[in-house]
């Protein structure tokens, strides 16, 4: 909710890994007030890792390397302090959480980024709620629904952009918040990101696809692999790689395995070798 | 020498209350036959529960009070727990006695019963003996057989015949004298095609000592008749809490049970339908929360005779520090309960890696055409979520307090009396606010 001309968020040579194994591998981003930032690139090359060790996701653990908020230290943040110093990210797969209703979490989140005394009253909330999902074109019902329990995988991505617009933060991050979008609902979704933007909010997009970013025109294009950035441009960069996919850019780069090898999600397969227990 | 000098009750007093309270002779007989077999008897075997162990011999003795003309005169303690809204349709047990009684004269009128025990016996005497410890049986168990022999105040509900008890009618069983047996039995009968609810509330202003509860809830729901039953138990740490609830439903009758175990002290409870008609109905949804050294035996129990009879029952339950909780679920079907349909879901919630938690589902069937199910979890909170709500700035301690009380939420707004609910709420973050 901090809103400050003078935004400026700084990623250093960050290297994050996972359970020993590295996946960011030393990525370099300077976002300032106002832009916006895309990161694309194929699955598995650290993308997703980018925005969650941003967040602070205790799975991943930060090796090396800085994240400054406006000059101050991010790392060494909570995670509840990083969203009161106004970043936010809106999930790739949020969490159910079942017997909190949305409204219910919603106004703990506003009235945690508020302080104690300061809490929003409880009529202006609804009537801020009641507006914003109109706004998302979402059924009211869904104020008094638990939270994301049984939404489908759209009523989840709206429901994460109904938040960024509730919380109103300085550097939104999202996370592959097309995917599972229907050509509609990504309008949508868009045009509420938008309506947000301004000279003092930014926003890093993180996504797969070029198509979201036929809607909301980014200031700056990067392409992610192997954990790091290798490749930045404007916003032709993305209509490239539209057109004609990554393989130019392996080439050009000289890379054969984009992928940091870890962040596809594990199929569990079945042993097809054991004996049965006997009893 | 005989062991008896440790039990708990002795058989004169149990006679001369009869005499004094002018009781039928029946039940001045069963007393006594019931005091002579709780002397034989043992303590209920309970899964995983020492209850030999606990605290279960104070019991004190039989202390009258007299009346009250309003709520305003009745201990602070009690009358703060009942809020405006109630007054016309309450009963209190104050210690061993029902101290105040209202019932609305247009619900009289219809011939709904709601008073006394006591008085039933006087003025329904016929009534009352064809149900009186017929859904349990004084036999049973030690507690069971006390508490036949020593029982005191407590309700008589009866709705006759198609008649819908539109507001929900209200008890409160209140203990601040620990020499005071407190031993209410509540008796509901809901004729056919009739619809109650009841709600109820145990509370104590006990500083220290110890006192038993042994209590006795027996529900009779006659063909189609539909009977809600809630209740929060919420004694200090003084009161060892022994509780049985039974519900016999005929056909196309159903049993709704909503119960918070808020306790603080040693808590027995078994709630259990016997779906005895066909087409007969129940739902079982309980919460407790377990805190400090606390010991908790809680069984739900569905038992089919009927066809095509269905019952569910959800317990959940919160533990803190080092509280131990036994959640049992037991779904019986009986030989001929064809179509029949029994489910149960039991989750414990730790909060502590000494506190101590057992989800023990059992189905005990002996028909085939049948369909069963169950599910139990023991687990902590999830990280994954007090992540996700940090990210939106929460601290985890709130996050965590929202992720537990959101796990309770479903049954806690169950509760069909606002003021209730919200004393529930008040148990629940009393008991997690430590």
């Amino acid at each position: 909710m901090q809103m400050s001309k003078l935004l400026n968020f700084k990623i250093d040579k960050l290297k994050a890994s996972i359970e020993g194994k590295e996946i960011l591998k030393g990525i370099d981003l300077n976002i300032k007030g106002g832009e916006v930032h895309a990161i694309m690139g194929p699955n598995g090359t650290g993308k997703s890792t980018l925005a969650s060790t941003l967040m602070g996701h205790p799975k991943f653990e930060v090796t090396s390397g800085e994240i400054t908020l406006n000059g101050e230290d991010v790392l060494e943040m909570e995670v509840s302090e990083r969203s009161r110093a106004g970043m936010f990210l809106a999930m790739q797969y949020p969490s159910e959480i079942p017997g909190v209703t949305n409204a219910d979490f919603l106004r703990s989140a506003i009235n945690a980024h508020r302080g104690e005394g300061n809490e929003i009253s409880l009529i202006k909330f609804i009537r801020l709620m009641e507006k914003q999902m109109a706004a998302l074109e979402m059924d009211p019902q869904f104020m008094h629904r638990y939270l994301n329990e049984g939404f489908s995988g759209g009523e989840k991505k709206r429901n994460e952009i109904l938040q960024m617009m509730m919380m109103e933060p300085s550097l939104a991050i999202l996370d592959e918040i097309d995917s599972g979008l229907d050509i509609d609902a990504l309008k949508i979704v868009a045009a509420g990101v938008n309506a947000m933007r301004s000279e003092d909010r930014s926003f890093l997009i993180i996504t797969h696809y070029q198509r979201l970013l036929n809607y909301v025109k980014p200031d700056f294009v990067h392409v992610m692999m192997q954990g790091r950035i290798v490749k930045s441009g404007g916003p032709e960069l993305s209509e490239r790689l539209e057109a004609e996919g990554y393989d130019w850019v392996k080439e050009e780069l000289g890379i054969v395995d984009e992928t940091v090898g870890i962040e596809k999600e594990e199929e569990f397969k079945i042993p097809m070798n054991t004996v049965a227990p006997k009893y | 020498m005989t062991i008896q000098t440790a039990f708990p009750v002795d058989r004169s007093t149990v006679d001369a209350l009869s005499k004094e309270r002018r009781e039928p002779e029946w039940m001045a007989a069963l007393r006594r036959e019931a005091i002579e077999l709780a002397e034989q008897l043992k303590l209920p075997k309970l899964e995983k529960t020492r209850i030999d162990r606990w605290s279960v011999n104070d019991y004190g003795s039989y202390k009258s009070l007299p009346a009250v003309e309003t709520v305003a005169q009745l201990p602070e303690g009690a009358s703060q727990l009942l809020s405006e809204d109630v007054h016309r349709h309450l009963l209190v047990q104050h210690n061993s006695s029902v101290t105040y009684r209202s019932l609305p004269a247009e619900l009289a009128a219809k011939g709904v019963i709601f008073t006394d025990l006591a008085t039933a016996l006087v003025e329904h005497e016929q009534l009352v003996r064809s149900y009186f410890m017929k859904a349990v049986e004084p036999g049973e168990n030690q507690l069971t057989a006390l508490h036949t022999a020593i029982w005191n105040g407590g309700v008589f509900l009866y709705v006759p015949k198609n008649v819908q008890v539109e507001v929900p009618l209200h008890a409160l069983f209140f203990t601040d004298d620990l020499a005071a047996t407190f031993a209410p039995h509540i008796l509901i009968v809901a004729d056919a095609n009739s619809s109650v609810t009841y709600v109820d509330h145990y509370a104590d202003t006990l500083a220290s000592g110890n006192l038993v509860h042994n209590g006795i809830v027996e529900v009779f729901a006659k063909q189609g008749a539909h009977v809600q039953f809630a209740s929060v138990h919420d004694f200090g740490p003084s009161v060892t809490d022994l509780s049985y609830r039974r519900a016999i439903v005929e056909a196309d009758g159903r049993i709704d049970w909503v119960v918070g175990e808020m306790n603080m002290g040693e808590t027995m409870s078994d709630t259990s339908s016997i779906l005895k008609g066909n087409g007969s109905s129940s739902l079982a949804k309980v919460i407790c929360v377990g805190t400090g050294d606390q010991k908790l035996n809680i069984t739900t129990r569905a038992v089919h005779f009927g066809k095509h009879s269905t019952s569910d029952m959800i317990t959940r339950a919160v533990l803190r520090d080092s509280a131990t909780a036994i959640i049992n679920g037991i779904t019986k079907i009986e030989k001929g309960a064809t179509f029949a349909n029994g489910e149960q879901t039991e989750r414990v919630l730790m909060l502590s890696p000494s506190a101590r938690g057992d989800a023990n589902p059992m189905l005990l069937i002996d028909e085939d055409e049948v369909t069963a199910g169950h599910a139990a979890s023991v687990g902590q909170v999830n990280e994954e979520q007090v992540h996700y709500m940090m990210t939106r700035g929460i601290t985890r301690e709130q996050a965590t307090k929202l992720i537990i009380y959101g796990f309770l939420a479903p049954i806690v707004s169950e509760i069909p009396i606002a003021s209730l609910e919200e004393q529930l709420k008040a148990a629940v973050e009393r008991k997690l606010g430590q």
